[in-house]
């Protein structure tokens, strides 16, 4: 019998009015992505949403790492849910993928121990003077773009193939570990039938390439980066993913997650550098892209606009591939096209660097 | 202790190894946490002790793959936040190498979120102390002012947009939070036990010196079988 159980992974998605929590690992490692993201859904989609100037951090990496309390940060989620309801809105949508995966555990803390949002309600009256008003619904922002995937393919400017063959991309997906391997059925597909990033992908013309490790972790692990006597932790994790994914010659990978994005990026670069490894088919890294610069090229976007010149491994194959036109020049440039000189080149780049390894293309 | 996620990450084990298997940090480091579900589940308090003192309980990275596997629907992560907090709430984080680390995160991630609102901004990920991220992040740190500058009005400023600057009165209801909810009082307490173990260890206390030791010291000792 044909199983259906990914059925049970489908979510009420609210069309329209949402309330915008940042990202801090997205707005540091990809800024262009998060204005992208409000710009399609204002300009292109024509979408209320708005960008609340008085939230902050919902200090999930120190929860994770384990020096913010529990009822620390059920209190300062606490105090955003009452912005967003000060703010008039019922609807809150998160920019990083942990924040989301926080707001639902906390929900659910409140559902199934009420004396825990007894506790939460009277810290945030003593501590802010503000009420918690919870929210009707919560999704990650990629939930928002998946849901209008098919507006946003009709106002396409290009597709996700190549545009010498006609043949689609091949894209490998990474939804992120707090997307939904907390609580699975508040992410498209759960945790064992991601479909959030899929769906994208198919509604904009590309192919998903599923390979061995594509629910594996990207290696982020908290203390296991950003302690740097763990960092062997983090390099292993992507690299287990990186091998495994490499024989499937992938165009390009896209990620839900803002941290794994940039993880699958920058170790890229340390393997290459350490090793003398490179997984992109054509001798440079794969390279990585939030899911918000996908959108923004299928939009029609300029990529540097974008801010893919933030990333380590060159985006240039893939704009080539794709039949963008784009300035190369323009790459480097500061606000107002000021020049603000250029990185140096790594082995993953596409100009020749100079390094001690001989790099395996 | 009081904490849910006792009561919500461990209702009833069978010891079948499936959060193991899927485990990152098992794969990595000696590390198996269907063990210390067993250890836990026993309510030996010596055991549990020992497990408070050792690295054991610092390797999990905390992506949560072990609660969608589990067929009893527990959540050894959990079970493992919980514990970290007891071996800080205790002071017994500092008897282990991968425990003391607990003083480098709350002294870049902690006071980060009381500095400035955010959990990290560009000029605290240091190029010197991250060479992983590359010449890239070299370029961005260097040029942050005018590159933010293409993405957000507002870099290092009040208004709406990314890297914004967190108004005070806002920064004023976080530090409010941190202490009614007991969050300041956590972070002192990492300060408190670090500052009595680096002068035992043989620093002048939990100064700057001592805080690198703790973020740069890998034993090696980690990954035997």
């Amino acid at each position: 019998m044909r199983r259906t159980s990914w059925q049970e992974y489908q979510k009420d998605i609210a069309d329209d009015k949402y309330y915008y929590a940042r990202s801090c690992i997205r707005q540091n490692f990809f800024p262009g992505s998060e204005k992208a993201f409000l710009d399609i859904m204002h300009n292109d989609l024509g979408i209320d949403i708005f960008d609340d100037p008085l939230h902050t951090s919902c200090t999930g990496i120190g929860y994770h790492s384990d020096i913010v309390p529990l009822e620390t940060i059920m209190t300062v989620v606490a105090r955003q849910f009452s912005l967003m309801a000060d703010a008039g809105y019922e609807h809150f949508i998160s920019s990083c993928i942990t924040s989301f995966g926080i707001y639902n555990e906390i929900l659910s803390t409140w559902e199934e121990f009420p004396e825990t949002e007894e506790r939460t309600r009277r810290y945030l009256k003593e501590a802010t003077g503000r009420e918690l008003v919870k929210p009707r619904s919560i999704a990650h922002t990629s939930d928002i773009m998946f849901h209008h995937r098919h507006a946003i393919a009709r106002k396409a400017k290009r597709q996700l193939r190549n545009a010498f063959t006609g043949e689609p991309l091949r894209v490998v997906e990474h939804i992120g570990c707090h997307y939904a391997k907390i609580f699975p059925k508040s992410g498209i597909g759960g945790s064992e039938f991601p479909y959030v990033l899929a769906g994208m992908i198919e509604a904009w013309g590309g192919e998903v390439v599923d390979y061995p490790e594509r629910r594996h972790c990207c290696g982020f692990g908290f203390r296991n980066y950003l302690v740097q006597a763990n960092r062997g932790y983090s390099i292993a994790n992507s690299h287990k993913k990186l091998e495994s994914m490499a024989p499937y010659r992938p165009d390009f990978i896209v990620a839900n997650c803002p941290g794994c994005a940039m993880f699958l990026d920058k170790w890229q670069y340390a393997i290459a550098e350490m090793e003398g490894t490179v997984y992109g088919a054509d001798g440079h890294g794969i390279p990585v892209l939030t899911y918000e610069e996908m959108a923004g090229l299928v939009l029609g976007y300029d990529p540097w606009e974008l801010g893919m010149q933030m990333h380590q491994v060159d985006v240039e194959p893939l704009l080539d591939k794709m039949g963008i036109e784009y300035d190369r020049e323009a790459k480097y440039l500061g606000k107002n096209g000021k020049y603000i000189g250029k990185p140096d080149i790594a082995a993953v780049n596409c100009e020749e660097a100079r390094s001690i390894y001989e790099i395996k293309r | 202790m009081e904490d849910v996620r006792f009561e919500e990450g461990l209702k009833s084990c069978m010891n079948c190894g499936v959060c193991t298997a899927v485990c990152p940090a098992a794969e990595f480091y000696n590390y198996d946490p269907r063990q210390i579900v067993t250890i836990v589940q026993t309510r030996d308090e010596a055991e549990i002790e020992r497990l408070l003192r050792s690295d054991t309980i610092w390797y999990c990275g905390e992506c949560m793959s072990c609660r969608p596997r589990c067929p009893r629907g527990n959540t050894p992560a959990y079970v493992i936040q919980a514990l970290r907090t007891l071996s800080q709430r205790t002071g017994l984080f500092v008897e282990s190498e991968k425990g003391r680390q607990q003083l480098a995160l709350k002294r870049t991630i902690g006071d980060n979120i009381l500095r400035t609102g955010y959990c990290i901004v560009p000029r605290s990920v240091r190029p010197d102390l991250h060479p992983e991220q590359g010449p890239i992040w070299q370029w961005i740190v260097d040029n942050d002012t005018e590159l933010y500058a293409r993405f957000s009005d507002v870099y290092g400023k009040e208004g709406a947009g990314a890297l914004r600057r967190v108004d005070d009165k806002t920064m004023d209801e976080i530090h409010r939070i941190f202490e009614v909810s007991g969050g300041k009082a956590f972070y002192d307490n990492i300060e408190k036990h670090s500052e009595r173990k680096a002068r035992e260890m043989g620093y002048d206390g939990a100064d700057e010196e001592y805080m690198m030791a703790t973020y740069t010291t890998n034993s090696d000792n980690h990954y035997e079988i």
